[in-house]
C-alpha cells in the first residue's frame, strides 16, 4: 500500500478530511497504515538538496562528536543518561543517515526518526547553547521534522493540528463566529462587575490589538476575559480582530512549513487591515515564537519582523506596571514562596528573562520570590513543549519528561508556580497530575486581579 | 626527497590548504539562506556581525562561556590540544628557516623550550581526548573509526617531529614521517572534519547571528551563545 486513508502525504485541506482523521479514535488505523506507507525517496531526495544547504550541512561535517551536547538535554538526564538521547547522536541518526542513503531509507527507518523527532526533543535548542561550534540540534530537529511531514510521518494529533490551522486557521475548530461570540459572551458575563467593559471586535487603528491561543476561547474563554478587564482597568484602547486572532502554530510542531505561512498570513493580514499601534499576544511562548520570532520569515518578510511591533504578554505587564497603568495593592503582593517558569520560546529564544522578573518584582513581598535552578535562558523545557504535550503515542515518554521540572520546582520549595506560557502550564498541571507533588501554578493575569488596585471610577456602583 | 618536501610539494600543500580553506568559507557564506535559515541576515547586519563576534571571541576565551566553565576538565584539553597544534607549527624555529629558505618569507621564532613544553602538552592532551572517547559513554555513542584518524592525523606530525628533535635513533626516517604528515595534515584541512579550522568561525558567526538578531541580542543581554 503505498499510501493509507488516514496517514499519507497530502496535508488536510478540508473539514471533511479533518473530521474523518478524528474519527479514527487514538490514530489506530492511522498508526497502522503508517507502517505500510512507502517513502517517496526521489521527493525526499530533492527536498533535502533544495532545502538542506551550508548551515545544516556544515552543522552535520563539523561536529567534533565532543558530547559536549550530552548533558544540556533534559531528556537526556532524565532518562539515565541513554546514550541515545545525546543531542548529537539523535540528528546524526537522523538526517546524516538520510543523506548519505541519498533519500532510499525504509517506511521503519522514517517511523524511527518520526518517534525520535517528536518523543526525543522538544525543539528547545538548549544544546545550541553549549556546542562549541554553534550547531543548534533544536533548529535542525525541526528541519527533520519539514521532512517526515512532507513524507506523511508525523504523530497523528500532529496531523490533525496542523490540519486544523489549514481548515479553521486556529489550532481548534474555533470558528469566526465562535470567536466573536465568545468576545461578546465574555463582555456581558463581566459587565455587571466591570461596568463599561468590552471586547471591541474588528476597531481600526487601536493602540492594541490583541491576539491568543485558540485553547482559549475553547476550553478557558475566561482567560480572555481577564486580558479584556486588565486592559480595562489600565485603560488600553485595544481591540480584537474578528479574523487573524489566532496566534498559535501547531503546524511548527509539525513541520509543515506551508500551513505555518498560511496561519501566519492570516495574522499580518488582520495587522494590516486594522492597523494598530502594536500587537500584544497572550500567555503562551509558542505562540510569540510562531507569530513573532519565526513567522516573518515564513511570511517572507526580509525584515525578520512582524507588521507592526508585536510584543509578548509579559512585555505589557511589565510595562503597565512600570507606568503605573496597572499599580499593585502592596497589601495583596505575594507572600509565600513562589517560583516562575522560563518558556524556552520566548526566554531562550527571544530573550524576555528579565522582564519577568521585573513583573516578580512588583507581585511578590521581597523574599519570597524564589529562582528555578537552572533558570531564565539556561532553564530546561517544562517537558511537554514542540507538541509533547499533546501526542497520545509518546504519553509516558512525556510524563517520564515531566520529572525534571517536577525536581526543579520541588527543589525550590515553592507550592506556587507562575507560568506565563499556555505549553508549561499545561504540563505543570499534567506534573501535579502525575506526581501530586502539592503545588498550585497560574497565569500572570488572575493572579494580578487580584492584585491591582482598582480605580474610583472603574468600580461597580452599590 | 626532502628537498621536494620542502620544496615544490610545499607549494602545491600550500595551494590546496588556501584554496580548499577559501573554498569552504565561500561555500559557506553563500549557501545562507536568509529564509531557509530564519535570519534576517542584510537587514540587521550591524547587530548580527556584533553577535557574532561575541560568540566567537567568547568561545576562544577560556571559561569565556557556560558551557566552558561548567566542563573545566574539557576546556583545558580542548584550548591546550589547540594552542598546541597552532602555534607550535607557525613559530617553531625549524619552521621559521624552513619558510625563510624555500619561501622567502621572514618571521619570529618561539623559544624551543617553550616548543617542547606545548608539543608535549599538545600530545598529551591528545591522548587524553582519546582516552575520554572511550571512557565516556555519551562520547562513545558519537565516535566513529573518523574521529580516531582525525586525532590520528594531527597528532602524527607531532609524535614525529618531537622524535626528530629528541634524535631518537633513525633520524632521516622520523623527519621524512614528519614531512609527510605534515603534508597530510595540511592537505586533509579542506577535506575533512578538520575543516572546522576555518569552519568553526563560521559557524559560530552565524549562531550568533541567529540569537543576535533574532533571539534576543537586541535586548542586549550578556550571554554569549
Amino acid at each position: 500500500m503505498p499510501e493509507g486513508k488516514f496517514c499519507n502525504k497530502t496535508p488536510i485541506q478540508t473539514e471533511e478530511a479533518l473530521l474523518s482523521l478524528l474519527s479514527d479514535t487514538r490514530g489506530t488505523q492511522y498508526y497502522e497504515e503508517m507502517k505500510s506507507l512507502e517513502v517517496n525517496k526521489e521527493d525526499l531526495w530533492n527536498r533535502i538538496q533544495k532545502t538542506c544547504k551550508s548551515r545544516m550541512r556544515t552543522w552535520l561535517d563539523i561536529c567534533a562528536h565532543c558530547g559536549l551536547c550530552a548533558d544540556s538535554c533534559f531528556l537526556y538526564l532524565v532518562n539515565d543518561r541513554d546514550p541515545e538521547q545525546v543531542p548529537s547522536r539523535k540528528i546524526q541518526s537522523m538526517l546524516r543517515t538520510m543523506i548519505e542513503k541519498k533519500g532510499d531509507v525504509t517506511t521503519e527507518f522514517m517511523i524511527e526518526c518520526m518517534n525520535t523527532a517528536w518523543s526525543k526533543c522538544t525543539c528547545c535548542s538548549r544544546c545550541a547553547q553549549f556546542c562549541p561550534h554553534g550547531i543548534d540540534m533544536g533548529q535542525m530537529n525541526s528541519y527533520i521534522r519539514g521532512l517526515l511531514f512532507s513524507q506523511g510521518f508525523v504523530p497523528w494529533e500532529m496531523k490533525i493540528g496542523s490540519g486544523m490551522h489549514r481548515v479553521y486557521r486556529a489550532q481548534m475548530d474555533v470558528t469566526t463566529e465562535d470567536w466573536v461570540e465568545t468576545c461578546e459572551w465574555m463582555a456581558e458575563e463581566n459587565e455587571e462587575e466591570w461596568p463599561g467593559l468590552e471586547i471591541p471586535v474588528d476597531k481600526e487603528g487601536a493602540d492594541i490589538m490583541y491576539t491568543c491561543n485558540a485553547r482559549e476561547p475553547k476550553h478557558y474563554p475566561e482567560d480572555l476575559a481577564e486580558a479584556a478587564i486588565l486592559f480595562h482597568i489600565a485603560g488600553e484602547n485595544w481591540t480584537v480582530p474578528s479574523e487573524g486572532w489566532e496566534q498559535t502554530s501547531l503546524t511548527m510542531f509539525a513541520g509543515d512549513w506551508e500551513g505555518a505561512k498560511m496561519q501566519v498570513d492570516n495574522v499580518y493580514a488582520a495587522i494590516e487591515r486594522l492597523k494598530p499601534k502594536r500587537v500584544i499576544g497572550t500567555e503562551c511562548g509558542h505562540a510569540h515564537r510562531a507569530t513573532v520570532v519565526e513567522g516573518p520569515y515564513w511570511a517572507g518578510r526580509a525584515s525578520g519582523k512582524p507588521p507592526a511591533p508585536y510584543i509578548h504578554y509579559v512585555q505589557w505587564v511589565a510595562e503597565a506596571l512600570r507606568t503605573g497603568k496597572l499599580k499593585i495593592d502592596p497589601s495583596k503582593r505575594i507572600k509565600e514562596l513562589v517560583t516562575l517558569q522560563d518558556s524556552c520560546n520566548y526566554v531562550r529564544n527571544h530573550g524576555l528573562a528579565e522582564i519577568t522578573r521585573e513583573i516578580m518584582s512588583y507581585m511578590v513581598e521581597p523574599g519570597y520570590f524564589v529562582e528555578m535552578t537552572p533558570c531564565k535562558e539556561y532553564n530546561y523545557c517544562c517537558g511537554g513543549g514542540g507538541g509533547f504535550n499533546g501526542i497520545g503515542r509518546y504519553r509516558q515518554q512525556r510524563n517520564k519528561a515531566l520529572q525534571t521540572k517536577r525536581d526543579q520546582i520541588l527543589a525550590t520549595g515553592a507550592k506556587l508556580v507562575i507560568s506565563p506560557c499556555h505549553n508549561c502550564w499545561d504540563a505543570i498541571r499534567d506534573l501535579e497530575e502525575e506526581y501530586e507533588i502539592g503545588i498550585r501554578w497560574s497565569f500572570l493575569k488572575p493572579l494580578l486581579i487580584g492584585m491591582v488596585e482598582i480605580p474610583e471610577h472603574l468600580q461597580p456602583k452599590e | 626527497m626532502y628537498e621536494f618536501l620542502t620544496g615544490p610539494m610545499l607549494w602545491v600543500t600550500f595551494t590546496v590548504f588556501i584554496l580548499g580553506c577559501i573554498y569552504r568559507v565561500v561555500w559557506y557564506f553563500r549557501g545562507l539562506d536568509w529564509k531557509l535559515d530564519r535570519v534576517a541576515y542584510k537587514a540587521d547586519m550591524g547587530l548580527g556581525l556584533k553577535w557574532a563576534w561575541k560568540s566567537i571571541y567568547h568561545w576562544l576565551l577560556p571559561f569565556g562561556t557556560f558551557s566552558w566553565r561548567r566542563k573545566p576538565g574539557m576546556m583545558s584539553l580542548f584550548f591546550i590540544f589547540h594552542v598546541g597544534i597552532v602555534f607550535v607549527p607557525l613559530f617553531l624555529e625549524a619552521h621559521t628557516v624552513i619558510a625563510r629558505e624555500h619561501l622567502g618569507i621572514n618571521w619570529p621564532a618561539m623559544p624551543a623550550g617553550l616548543a617542547d613544553a606545548l608539543t608535549v602538552a599538545m600530545l598529551a592532551a591528545g591522548v587524553m581526548l582519546i582516552l575520554r572517547r572511550i571512557l565516556l559513554a555519551e562520547v562513545r555513542v558519537l565516535t566513529t573509526a573518523n574521529d580516531y584518524l582525525m586525532l590520528a592525523i594531527a597528532m602524527a606530525p607531532f609524535i614525529t617531529g618531537i622524535l626528530c628533535r629528541l634524535h631518537v635513533p633513525g633520524y632521516e626516517g622520523w623527519l621524512l614521517a614528519h614531512l609527510v604528515s605534515g603534508h597530510v595534515m595540511l592537505l586533509a584541512i579542506p577535506f575533512t572534519k578538520l575543516s572546522h579550522m576555518v569552519l568553526f568561525f563560521c559557524s559560530r558567526a552565524q549562531l550568533g547571528m541567529d540569537f543576535g538578531i533574532k533571539r534576543g541580542g537586541e535586548r542586549g543581554r550578556g550571554l554569549v551563545w
